[in-house]
């Protein structure tokens, strides 16, 4: 090593060579922040932007004023929708590796992020999510033999085969239209937040972008103009500590990405995203406070990318195979398994039936899905539908071109 | 009808689009209680009410962004870009998302945002309050792009872009605002009271687009413009007594390509006039166009006159401004072969 003075250039924490230790990491236990009023100033909870709200403790019981007190009923959903998540995720990654799907990106250690989030909000409230909260519609109920539609592109894919996979959008369940453009989403929420509160609704936006997206433009405009119009959004930095290969120390010179929002004078929260009580709990308030006329919240959700980016990298490469199993705050699916086996209302037995059965009706879905093509054979959206949707109605040159095509 | 520069025109428009329709919202930078940097907002605010014609921070990028939220929750924006110089940290906002949006949802989601910008040159505003960036905007699918060069036409125009439920990009010639010029930067500066489109309705009226206005009507070439170059081509053709027809494009997507191929068909020479830097220009695709349904037609090769391909000047701007003597001797040109 030279000793000559040069740019400094971070590093991520583990490569592939390492032996990964999360014991430096600054956890605080579960129960340990005080759940504010919803009407708080935000100057008042500065702290909640450095520490780390938890409702599971380490024996997975709930704990601490952050304690969302759900119902069995309510538990036991959500368990079920990060379950079929982690088993959708599966399938699909297995049919992409044989070629059925063009792409595919899992949600792997975050299933909480989606599930308990969008558990937490009125389906009224309007999803702004980037391509890793699919699960988000298992929430509002959507079809799944749709989903797959969409992921294997066939006929039946609604947005016709334009997108690549897991670029989602399902206007009945209020999800707006994915773009692969990170972070493009932040500012549009606020927007739509601000139209919310321009019709004089109470329904909330929320958005969703990653640690490393937090370096773009956007991620600015929107806790910006979020602040300035006291627009009833939630916006969700969900910190998995990776961006493909960067890591978020290419994203942060420090302090945590919760504390960006102090700056703007919003609440800003941190929050275990393996725990699904907390983050439901942290979005419960967040919600409520919007609709009261409170404005914003930043939310970052601290969690770890189980999985690849997608499918087209190989994590290996850039950090220890074994780092999600040294991650400090565990499985999301696991926690809240073990949290309902405590309570005497699940067992492993009970989880593996489950997994069981929904394992079956993804391969149903999928196989129902194939019905409407593959994207191989087809058939796809038909081909007149490439003119389509550019304007409201073809534009005369638009007329021309298809004609040019012969369709 | 009542005398209105081109700055009215868009306050007039702006008036009744909102008193029509509550959706209708104004945002931008200096746009709320100042009325904006060109009056053009001027008194809305306190006619209208502080939510529906708004100041932003300075933030091209949160203006676009929020505008296109506002319009997927159904309201109907019109975000002013102070300068069209300044439109490029919107870029990706208008061009992948603005414009993309119907596409990539299957038509589920839409945004029907005007984004109203003044541009181009004339007015000693150097490169950074002179440009015309509207080629960036014709070459991206989903974008409408619009540019006036009259007060009629900007009322007309404007209304119909603002109720179109399709982006549209509209660029007001800012040297023309308060009244039109011919590129003689030397002679008194004249008022749109002279001129026949400064007499706009007060009430509402919309103007289709894709629809080309042909200014002057002749036979022996085709000049076609759009913006201020307009005004200078006129007056290049009135002073060099050549019979040229003139045609204001007024749109450039929609385009209105049969006017067009009617008047080159019939004169079998064309001159493409405008302050953009040539290459990339849109005078580069009319050119295809033309070649493509009137080359038999065609007399001599197309000329374009054009910006230079240099970043637009301070000091040096009427060297770069086209002018009245390069349209003539475009048009002695064509018409020499």
């Amino acid at each position: 090593m030279s000793n000559k003075k040069t740019l400094y250039v971070p590093d991520a924490p583990f490569r592939p060579e390492d032996k990964p230790d999360f014991t430096s990491l600054k956890l605080p236990k579960a129960g340990e922040s005080e759940k504010p009023d919803v009407l708080v100033d935000p100057s008042e909870i500065r702290d909640l932007a450095f520490g780390l709200v938890r409702v599971l403790d380490d024996k997975h019981k709930a704990v601490g004023s952050w304690d969302p007190k759900l119902k069995l009923s309510v538990l036991k959903e959500g368990l079920r929708h990060m379950t079929l998540l982690r088993i959708f995720d599966d399938r699909m990654q297995t049919m992409q590796r044989q070629g059925k799907l063009s792409f595919y990106m899992k949600s792997l250690g975050e299933e909480a992020v989606a599930i308990a989030q969008g558990m937490a909000l009125r389906p009224d409230d309007i999803l702004f999510p980037s391509y890793r909260q699919p699960g988000l519609q298992f929430v509002r109920g959507r079809n799944l033999v749709d989903m797959i539609c969409h992921c294997i592109t066939n006929s039946k894919d609604n947005v016709k085969g334009r997108q690549m996979p897991v670029h989602y959008s399902w206007k009945e369940g209020n999800l707006v239209s994915i773009s692969s453009p990170v972070g493009t989403q932040f500012p549009q929420a606020v927007g739509c937040a601000m139209a919310s509160a321009y019709k004089g609704e109470d329904n909330v936006s929320i958005s969703w972008l990653g640690d490393g997206t937090a370096a773009e433009g956007d991620f600015h405009y929107a806790i910006n103009f979020a602040s300035i119009y006291k627009a009833p959004v939630i916006l969700n930095v969900v910190n998995n500590q990776w961006a493909i290969s960067t890591h978020k120390n290419f994203s942060s010179g420090g302090a945590t990405f919760a504390a960006r929002g102090i700056a703007y004078d919003l609440p800003s929260i941190r929050v275990d995203g393996n725990d699904f009580l907390a983050l439901y709990s942290v979005t419960s308030w967040a919600a409520e406070r919007a609709r009261k006329g409170e404005g914003a919240t930043l939310i970052e959700v601290f969690t770890y990318r189980g999985e690849a980016h997608s499918t087209s990298d190989d994590p290996t490469r850039y950090r220890p195979k074994d780092e999600w199993k040294a991650w400090p705050l565990g499985d999301p699916i696991d926690r809240l398994k073990k949290h309902l086996i405590g309570l005497g209302k699940w067992s492993n037995t009970d989880q593996r039936k489950l997994e069981k059965e929904l394992d079956k009706l993804v391969i149903k879905s999928y196989k129902e899905a194939e019905k409407h093509g593959t994207l191989s054979e087809g058939p796809w959206a038909s081909e007149e539908t490439l003119f389509e949707d550019v304007y409201k109605k073809p534009l005369r040159h638009l007329r021309k071109q298809r004609q040019e095509l012969g369709i | 009808m009542s005398q209105m520069n081109i700055i009215q025109a868009v306050n007039s428009a702006l008036d009744i689009v909102l008193e029509k329709d509550p959706n209708v919202c104004i945002f931008g930078e200096d746009v709320g209680y100042f009325g904006g940097v060109f009056r053009c907002t001027d008194g809305l605010q306190s006619k209208h009410g502080k939510h529906r014609v708004f100041d932003t921070p300075l933030s091209e990028g949160g203006i676009l962004s929020t505008a296109i939220g506002m319009g997927i929750n159904g309201l109907r924006p019109v975000a002013e870009i102070q300068f069209s110089d300044y439109i490029f940290p919107a870029f990706d906002q208008i061009t992948n998302e603005l414009a993309k949006l119907r596409y990539r949802s299957g038509g589920e989601y839409w945004a029907p945002v005007t984004v109203r910008t003044p541009s181009g040159g004339g007015i000693r505003g150097g490169h950074y309050h002179s440009q015309s960036p509207e080629a960036y905007f014709t070459h991206t699918p989903g974008l409408k792009v619009v540019m006036p060069s009259n007060p009629y036409d900007t009322k007309g125009l404007l209304i119909t872009a603002i109720e179109d439920d399709d982006p549209v990009i509209f660029f007001e010639p800012k040297r023309l605002y308060n009244g039109p010029f011919d590129g003689d930067h030397k002679k008194a500066a004249l008022k749109w009271d002279t001129h026949p489109k400064g007499e706009v309705p007060e009430e509402y009226y919309s103007i289709p687009l894709g629809q080309a206005s042909i200014e002057r009507a002749g036979s022996k070439v085709t000049v076609l413009t759009y913006g201020t170059m307009v005004h200078v081509a006129r007056e290049a053709v009135i002073s060099s007594g050549i019979d040229a027809e003139i045609i204001d494009l007024r749109s450039l997507v929609p385009l209105d390509i049969d006017t067009i191929i009617e008047s080159v068909k019939k004169t079998g020479r064309c001159v493409i006039v405008h302050e953009a830097p040539r290459t990339g220009g849109f005078g580069g695709e009319l050119s295809a166009q033309i070649q493509e349904s009137c080359f038999y037609h065609l007399e001599a090769p197309i000329v374009r006159v054009t910006g230079w391909d240099t970043p637009f000047p301070h000091s040096l701007e009427w060297y770069y401004f086209p002018s009245q003597q390069r349209v003539i001797e475009a048009m002695k040109k064509v018409m020499e072969i």
